[in-house]
């Protein structure tokens, strides 16, 4: 039987794995499909192409699809996120001038305590303080707005938009203080002697959602199969990355010229969470810096949807309450349930939580029998209760 | 309204901005200015402030120009767009989009004028909403100032407000001014007046 051709974008980042191994390891075609990777230049780009259906899914920031469900953005078709491809993989970076003004005044660089890592940048940093992000709608500005403003930071912040590989540039030209940009970016940084890695994702908010698959509505309604199949393709190449001993397959695979074009040992950093984070050499190992499967990293939680939607309706002047109504309406949990149950997913009574709210792995009821949650609080105990659905 | 076009073009490969900017000079006389640096864009976009940004779809720096856009609004800045291909659907969902206008087939110079000529009959559209908006605001203004005017002489000269009306044209005839600008004066005067 021939294979159907499926196009996928992806912007090069080590959290696209999970496209790539489908289509690599043959996920893919054993559900009857041909992916063709389109490698996209910018998170704007993956949406429009998206949007006017030049392909059919998209590796694209969690928050993306609840900013276009919210109007903040061009008038597009309904695009839906169908589950989450990955948790974590960022890290916060701060320009060498700053780090060694850090490290004068004691800091350790210990890369697990959040609150200690937020006050030592705020005596070492000036009266105002640049952070660059990926994309106005990223984890890694929600990540930034909630630790600083957490540590009651008062300097000046100044939140800017830089592409991932400009992140280095933009701090050597002078135009970032620091940045917070999904690996191997950050790792790419400190290689390059400009910035010394101050934390991970993970340090700030336990299970941060980073990318979603995400596919336009009319054709998830049109073509449900094809929409089951890459999903299933997709989610049986998160469970084989989250075998610890496959990430250095891993990395060898995404830094291929095609994919990444980076050296291997770059990608095998974020990847196995063991990260220099100074350019002389310093390492730390952070287990569990990017998850691709495990403790239901998948499941496309409508809690999420509704936490971005009120971060983002706050922050442009949007009513929260019906923000987050219709944000939930676009994180599939449906879809979810419905083609990945035959797959063998563990699947969770609820369709939304309190998110924050775990502060270790938890074992609870699901469709059949147990699951393990994967612990998701965030450094300084907010939990953030969604509007439930009744 | 026929105020030059101020055109920035975003592309760090000199040979791929040349026929961009060759293409603009045929459309029309605009000022164009060609941004190659990627860093520090955010900035050099906001120091120039141009009517529209040209910018390639697969630059990394457009999603730096999408948070210029948020912070703008689609109305003030079109930005048009060149894709490497040739596609009917993306070039009608971007144009409907609002903010973006896509150029098919990449950068060839005569295939620029189609769509900068849509992109800027967009734009001009908005402006004259704008301008129409505007002209509304002065013409309530206006309004408001001569029912002010009107009340002061209906009180000062126990008058009715056509009488009122009258005596407010007539000096405006008299000193070849509009009605509004003898309002404003006189309204103006009668503040100073009870001010005291």
């Amino acid at each position: 039987m021939p294979l159907t051709p499926l196009r996928l974008g992806y912007v090069p980042l080590i959290d696209a794995a999970p496209l790539i191994v489908a289509r690599e390891l043959g996920f893919a075609a054993e559900e009857g499909l041909a992916f063709r990777l389109l490698r996209l230049g910018a998170w704007a780009q993956a949406r429009d192409m998206l949007g006017a259906g030049l392909i059919e899914a998209a590796h694209m920031l969690a928050p993306m699809p609840v900013a276009q469900a919210l109007g903040l953005g061009p008038a597009l078709p309904d695009l839906d996120l169908a589950m989450f491809l990955s948790q974590g993989g960022q890290a916060v970076a701060v320009g060498a001038a700053l780090a060694a003004r850090m490290r004068d005044q004691g800091h350790d660089f210990d890369f697990r305590d959040a609150r200690k890592a937020g006050l030592a940048l705020q005596r070492a940093a000036s009266a105002r303080l640049r952070v660059g992000v990926p994309f106005h709608f990223s984890t890694q500005l929600e990540l930034i707005r909630h630790w600083l403003g957490a540590c009651g930071f008062s300097p000046a912040l100044e939140v800017v938009t830089v592409p991932p590989p400009l992140m280095a540039e933009s701090m050597a030209a002078g135009e970032l203080d620091a940045f917070c940009v999904g690996e191997p970016w950050a790792s790419s940084a400190v290689d390059r002697g400009l910035a010394a890695l101050l934390l991970p994702g993970t340090a700030i908010w336990a299970a941060p959602p980073e990318k979603g698959l995400v596919l336009r509505r009319d054709f998830t309604v049109s073509d449900p199969q094809l929409t089951g199949a890459l999903m299933r393709a997709v989610w049986r190449a998160g469970r084989w990355l989250d075998e610890p001993e496959n990430r250095d397959t891993a990395a060898e695979i995404l830094s291929r010229r095609e994919y990444l074009d980076l050296p291997a040992e770059l990608a095998e950093r974020g990847l196995t969470g063991r990260l220099q984070v100074t350019p002389a050499g310093e390492f730390r190992h952070v287990p569990g810096f990017v998850a691709f499967h495990a403790g239901a990293a998948n499941f496309p939680w409508k809690s999420l949807a509704a936490l971005f939607a009120q971060r983002i309706a706050r922050r442009h002047g949007l009513e929260p309450g019906p923000a987050m109504q219709k944000a939930m309406t676009h994180f599939r949990t449906d879809l979810y349930r419905a083609h990945l149950r035959e797959a063998g997913a563990a699947l969770p009574g609820a369709s939304a939580r309190l998110e924050g709210a775990l502060a270790e792995d938890r074992e609870v009821a699901a469709e059949k029998g147990q699951m393990i949650l994967r612990a998701d609080a965030f450094f300084d105990g907010t939990v953030f209760e969604p509007p439930f659905a009744s | 309204m026929d105020k030059r076009l101020s055109i920035v073009v975003i592309e760090p490969d000199p040979e791929r901005a040349a026929p961009i900017v060759d293409g603009l000079r045929e459309v029309g006389d605009h000022d164009i200015r060609i941004i190659s640096e990627e860093t520090g864009l955010a900035r050099h976009i906001a120091e120039c402030r141009p009517d529209m940004v040209l910018i390639d779809l697969a630059n990394p720096s457009r999603d730096v120009l999408e948070e210029l856009a948020l912070a703008s609004g689609p109305t003030e800045r079109p930005v048009a767009m060149f894709v490497d291909r040739s596609d009917e659907h993306l070039t009608r969902a971007a144009v409907e989009a609002g903010i973006s206008a896509y150029v098919v087939d990449g950068l060839r110079p005569e295939r620029i004028k189609p769509v900068l000529d849509a992109a800027i009959a967009r734009f001009h559209m908005f402006q004259r909403m704008r301008a129409e908006l505007a002209a509304t605001r002065a013409a309530l203004e206006e309004r408001k100032v001569i029912d002010r005017a009107k009340a002061v002489l209906m009180k000062a000269r126990g008058i009715d407000e056509e009488a009122a009306y009258a005596l407010l044209r007539k000096a405006a005839m008299d000193q070849g001014k509009r009605v509004a600008e003898i309002a404003q004066q006189l309204v103006l005067a009668a503040g100073l007046l009870s001010c005291r």
